[in-house]
């Protein structure tokens, strides 16, 4: 059971990536991302991961892809003005991209064969124990990354702001 | 035996996760190659870090370690950072040369 629903979930993610890169319409990527999270929701979900599930879907879908999509709505773009890459530089993507996964595939596939427990330990994804690893042993790369934050949202800030000042003179 | 959660590595074998998290990165790195919509490459980028997300929350159940989750978290707070002033950088852009074209931006090559 837990075998088809992975290569359900997988398949839809691989065929909503590859309609990402396809489509012409940029919008209507951006509905196969949506598809894509939800399959990668899914796959957490499958791996008893129920907080990450959750934030996934709320970072991702309800946050990243509405910035994207109001992004898309202020430029205006139409399928007709994107014009394809020359066929010699697409080529060489297909390649360079199947070659890259040929060597991932075959670097990762050795992965350490240890041996697994009947049962999952239903306590390793709860709130409550990765709070406790969050906040006990990254306290400090969690504070550091409201600092990140903060500084991503007065850049955003700057670089929209600028460019109406050069526009009234 | 009916409340005991089964583990999902009895079922599935780790080497699937790696073949299909490989699998969607590769789609996100042939999206940053294949397509001149800096959005839609942005998109691909997005694509990339949430395979390696997969992957690295596919380790942390198998090793039975937190780590990797806590991990995926700070991936996601970057992811976000990211995207909000790279957009900003691209409506910038946009208003600049109305095109997003990444093969149009070449004032920096040489």
């Amino acid at each position: 059971m837990e075998l088809y629903i992975f290569f359900f979930l997988s398949a839809l993610g691989i065929f909503s990536g590859l309609m990402t890169v396809a489509s012409r319409n940029p919008v209507h990527s951006i509905l196969y991302l949506i598809i894509f999270f939800f399959s990668i929701t899914g796959h957490y979900l499958l791996l008893n991961a129920q907080f990450l599930a959750m934030v996934n879907l709320i970072v991702y879908v309800g946050a990243i892809m509405v910035l994207f999509l109001s992004t898309l709505m202020l430029m205006n773009l139409n399928e007709e003005t994107e014009k394809h890459k020359p066929a010699l530089a697409r080529l060489g993507a297909v390649i360079t991209a199947c070659l890259l996964g040929t060597i991932f595939i075959l670097v990762l596939i050795k992965a350490d064969n240890m041996p697994i427990p009947m049962e999952a330990n239903p306590t390793l994804s709860t709130v409550k124990n990765l709070g406790s690893v969050l906040l006990n042993q990254y306290l400090f790369p969690f504070e550091f990354t409201s600092v990140l934050f903060l500084s991503a949202m007065i850049g955003a800030v700057l670089l929209s702001k600028k460019e109406k000042v050069t526009d009234t003179k | 035996m009916l409340n005991v959660i089964l583990n999902i590595f009895t079922v599935v074998p780790i080497q699937y996760y790696i073949i299909v998290s490989a699998a969607l990165f590769c789609i996100g790195v042939l999206g940053v190659l294949f397509r001149r919509n800096a959005i839609i490459i942005f998109m691909s980028v997005e694509m990339m870090l949430n395979a390696v997300n997969l992957l690295l929350v596919a380790f942390s159940v198998y090793h039975n370690d937190a780590n990797g989750q806590v991990f995926v978290f700070f991936v996601m707070a970057v992811a976000a950072a990211e995207v909000a002033v790279g957009l900003a950088i691209l409506v910038t852009i946009f208003k600049n040369l109305h095109s997003i074209d990444i093969d149009e931006l070449k004032n920096l090559k040489w």
